[in-house]
């Protein structure tokens, strides 16, 4: 009996899923710190002294891995409620966080500590959330990092809707480098599947629109690997939506620097969205409340602990003689007072007052709010103390 | 002084809006060209261009989650869904985003947009073309929703509406487009967009309604007038807020109430202002407030539509009931 023939088989078209990345991945640092060679992307600092500019790469990657770290250690010891973990995808947020302009702007996920050093918002700001004294605790406009947004990838629509704002502006593809801008869409595999993310894609590609999508795919959804999701490499879906799509090794920070410079400039001359898969590992927990014991299996975590973002970019500036001992040493000296920082300033963030949730939901006030608050804050002050001490 | 049609009055209005405003935006599926399957932004696109009125990809979440970042931008959106039964794909936007985004950031970011929904049946439409899905929106916190009834109303309160810093969802009743005619004074003053009206003096029953049972409460009224009862009429207008001070006054002085609506009964608007006036006016009132609406079914097939929405006699009805008490 025949079959009818849809031609060839996806492993033909797209290739096949290899544990490495695949053929495809572009690598510009070997885990090993070897230093190689892209047809198509390259290391490019400018003006800026390329030594000097991985140095600061180790220190924000060893920095950002503290947040982690120490904001884990205040959830254990019950300051937060929660925490999503980064560890591992370090160099996919330095690297795409140092190709940002000023001008950029970024849409987060809830997990993105490390652009958000890179944007200059204290870390302190973060823990608000996860601490539940706040739900964001920076104004966007200040650094150009939007808040960190839980539904996931609803805010891939978001960025997309930001960069059409930025072509009616005209600071798209004017030529001139401290005006034209893009936007960032962070998102993760397990967001891929979301119906937002894929019209984000359209609406995107339908407008040209200058925006980046920044892809982590850490290859776990909470407990969902990335099967679950895509049959094919995440960044091939691009091809179908109308853009280019490219995979680049998410622990290396060289790469990820290069790729996204090289997609940002192309979205702030004109040329439309860009799909970057940074292929990465979370080696954390989804969150703290996750045990990834459950499902998978250590030997996984063991193969991509020898891929680490930060140790290979050690071992490229110490074999080559690029730092001394002096420099990594401040790093930990910096990274101690981080976390100190971050652990004095948790405990001491202002309690929220409850009457202060009325005055949030509109900008313009409802008489029926008003009325609301003026009722709770009777209805609280009627709990005050009476004149002899005793509760009432 | 010219004589307009509802969609007459909301296509000027939002001719009004983007002359005022180089910010506002209007975007929505097949609003271009071809000026909406309704024609309320019939040639807005030739007038002030593809960028500023924008022929969406059809993705309500697309339309609604683009407009949050546009909005973010500076922008003022005017988001249409084509009909009220295509609202939903959008509605995680809207809930979750578009309401909670002002609160999430303690007031720093702005969502000045305005989400344009033709509801309501009546025009022999298929299924998700007559839905009535006010309820939804109004019990959102972060939303504010308001439904026009007449052509003069539609051109101030869709200005209004853009002119709001909030997120305001604008019901539009659909089969009113194009049915009446009213006199536009566009040199008057509107009253406030978020408050009620009392549209027709009564001293025996107080008939609140919003978006297309206003007209039909009229004609109820006119038809108990001529029983012998005198009725009041309220237009709500505002959804949520709700501006309920005219209904407190005038059941104050009739002591009956009938809320009338289009959407299902069951936790509809008309359950919240029978609490809210049952709280109010408790030693005014001579009857239970009574609520007419739609069945607790889905809408129904078009041809027995008239069976499922409140007209005059279902209204006139529950008049009678109330006032039998």
């Amino acid at each position: 009996m025949s079959t009818t023939d849809f031609g060839p088989d996806l492993g033909e078209v797209f290739g096949p899923r290899q544990a490495d990345g695949g053929p495809e991945l572009v690598q510009l640092l070997t885990p090993e710190g070897e230093r190689v060679e892209h047809p198509d992307f390259s290391f490019d600092v400018g003006d800026a002294d390329e030594n000097e500019t991985i140095r600061g790469f180790y220190r924000d990657m060893v920095l950002t891995r503290r947040i982690d770290t120490e904001a884990t250690a205040l959830q254990r010891h019950g300051e937060l409620g929660i925490w999503a973990q980064l560890l591992g995808q370090e160099a996919a947020q330095v690297g795409s966080g140092r190709a940002l302009r000023t001008q950029d702007f970024v849409f987060p996920t809830y997990r993105e500590h490390g652009v958000a050093w890179c944007r200059g918002i204290d870390p302190l700001r973060l823990l608000g959330l996860f601490r539940g004294v706040d739900q964001g605790g920076w104004d966007p406009a200040d650094a150009n990092f939007g808040l960190y947004t839980i539904v996931i990838g609803a805010q891939t629509l978001h960025a997309t809707g930001y960069a059409m704002g930025l072509q009616r502006d005209g600071v798209v593809g004017t030529g001139d480098p401290d005006r034209d801008a893009a936007v960032v869409a962070y998102f993760g595999d397990g967001a891929s599947s979301q119906g937002d993310v894929n019209e984000a894609f359209i609406f995107a590609a339908s407008y040209n629109a200058p925006v980046v999508f920044f892809c982590q795919n850490n290859q776990w959804a909470i407990s969902e690997p990335i099967e679950r999701q895509t049959r094919i490499p995440l960044y091939q879906r691009a091809l179908g939506f109308g853009f280019p799509g490219v995979r680049v090794d998410g622990n290396d920070v060289l790469a990820t620097y290069a790729v996204a410079q090289a997609a940002l400039q192309r979205a702030r001359e004109g040329q439309g969205p860009t799909l970057v898969e940074a292929y990465t590992y979370r080696m954390g927990a989804h969150t703290t409340t996750d045990d990834p014991t459950r499902y998978r299996l250590s030997e996984d975590l063991e193969t991509w602990k020898l891929k680490d973002p930060i140790q290979r970019v050690k071992a490229y500036l110490t074999r080559n003689g690029l730092a001394d001992p002096d420099f990594f040493e401040s790093v930990d000296v910096e990274a101690e007072q981080l976390g100190e920082h971050l652990r004095d300033g948790c405990r001491a963030l202002p309690e929220p007052n409850p009457l202060d949730i009325f005055d949030y939901v509109y900008a313009e006030e409802s008489a029926e709010l008003a009325e609301q608050k003026a009722g709770f804050a009777s209805y609280l002050d009627s709990f005050e103390t009476s004149t002899d001490g005793s509760a009432r | 002084m010219a004589r307009i049609t509802l969609a007459k009055g909301l296509n000027a209005g939002l001719r009004k809006a983007m002359e005022a405003d180089p910010k506002v935006l209007v975007m929505g599926e097949d609003v271009g060209k071809l000026g909406g399957v309704f024609r309320i932004t019939d040639g807005l696109q030739k007038d002030f261009g593809e960028d500023r009125v924008i022929d969406s990809p059809l993705a309500e979440s697309g339309i609604l989650g683009t407009a949050v970042g546009m909005a973010m931008r500076g922008y003022r959106p005017v988001c249409e869904i084509q009909f009220d039964g295509f609202v939903y794909p959008a509605y995680d936007q809207i809930v979750s985003q578009v309401a909670k985004i002002h609160f999430r950031s303690q007031g720093k970011v702005k969502m000045p947009i305005v989400v344009r929904i033709p509801f309501g049946g009546g025009i022999g439409a298929v299924e998700h073309h007559s839905e009535s899905p006010e309820a939804q929106f109004a019990h959102t916190p972060g939303l504010k929703v308001v439904s026009c009834s007449n052509p003069v109303d539609g051109y101030w309160m869709i200005q209004q509406a853009i002119a709001c810093d909030d997120p305001v969802i604008f019901l539009e009743p659909k089969r009113q487009y194009h049915a009446d005619k009213a006199e536009l004074d566009e040199s008057g003053t509107p009253p406030p967009l978020f408050s009620s009206r009392v549209v027709r003096q009564g001293t025996d029953l107080t008939l609140a309604a919003y978006g297309p049972m206003v007209k039909t409460c009229m004609a109820s009224a006119e038809a108990a007038a001529n029983e012998g009862n005198s009725v009041e009429v309220v237009d709500l207008r505002t959804l949520s807020p709700l501006d309920l001070g005219p209904v407190y006054k005038s059941v104050h002085k009739t002591g009956r109430l009938v809320v009338a609506h289009e959407a299902h009964v069951n936790l509809g608007l008309g359950a919240e202002v029978a609490a809210r006036v049952t709280e109010h006016c408790f030693y005014s009132l001579e009857s239970p407030v009574l609520r007419v609406g739609g069945f607790d079914t889905p809408y129904p097939p078009s041809r027995i539509e008239e069976h499922w929405l409140p007209d005059l006699d279902r209204v006139l009805d529950a008049v009678d009931r109330s006032l039998a008490y």
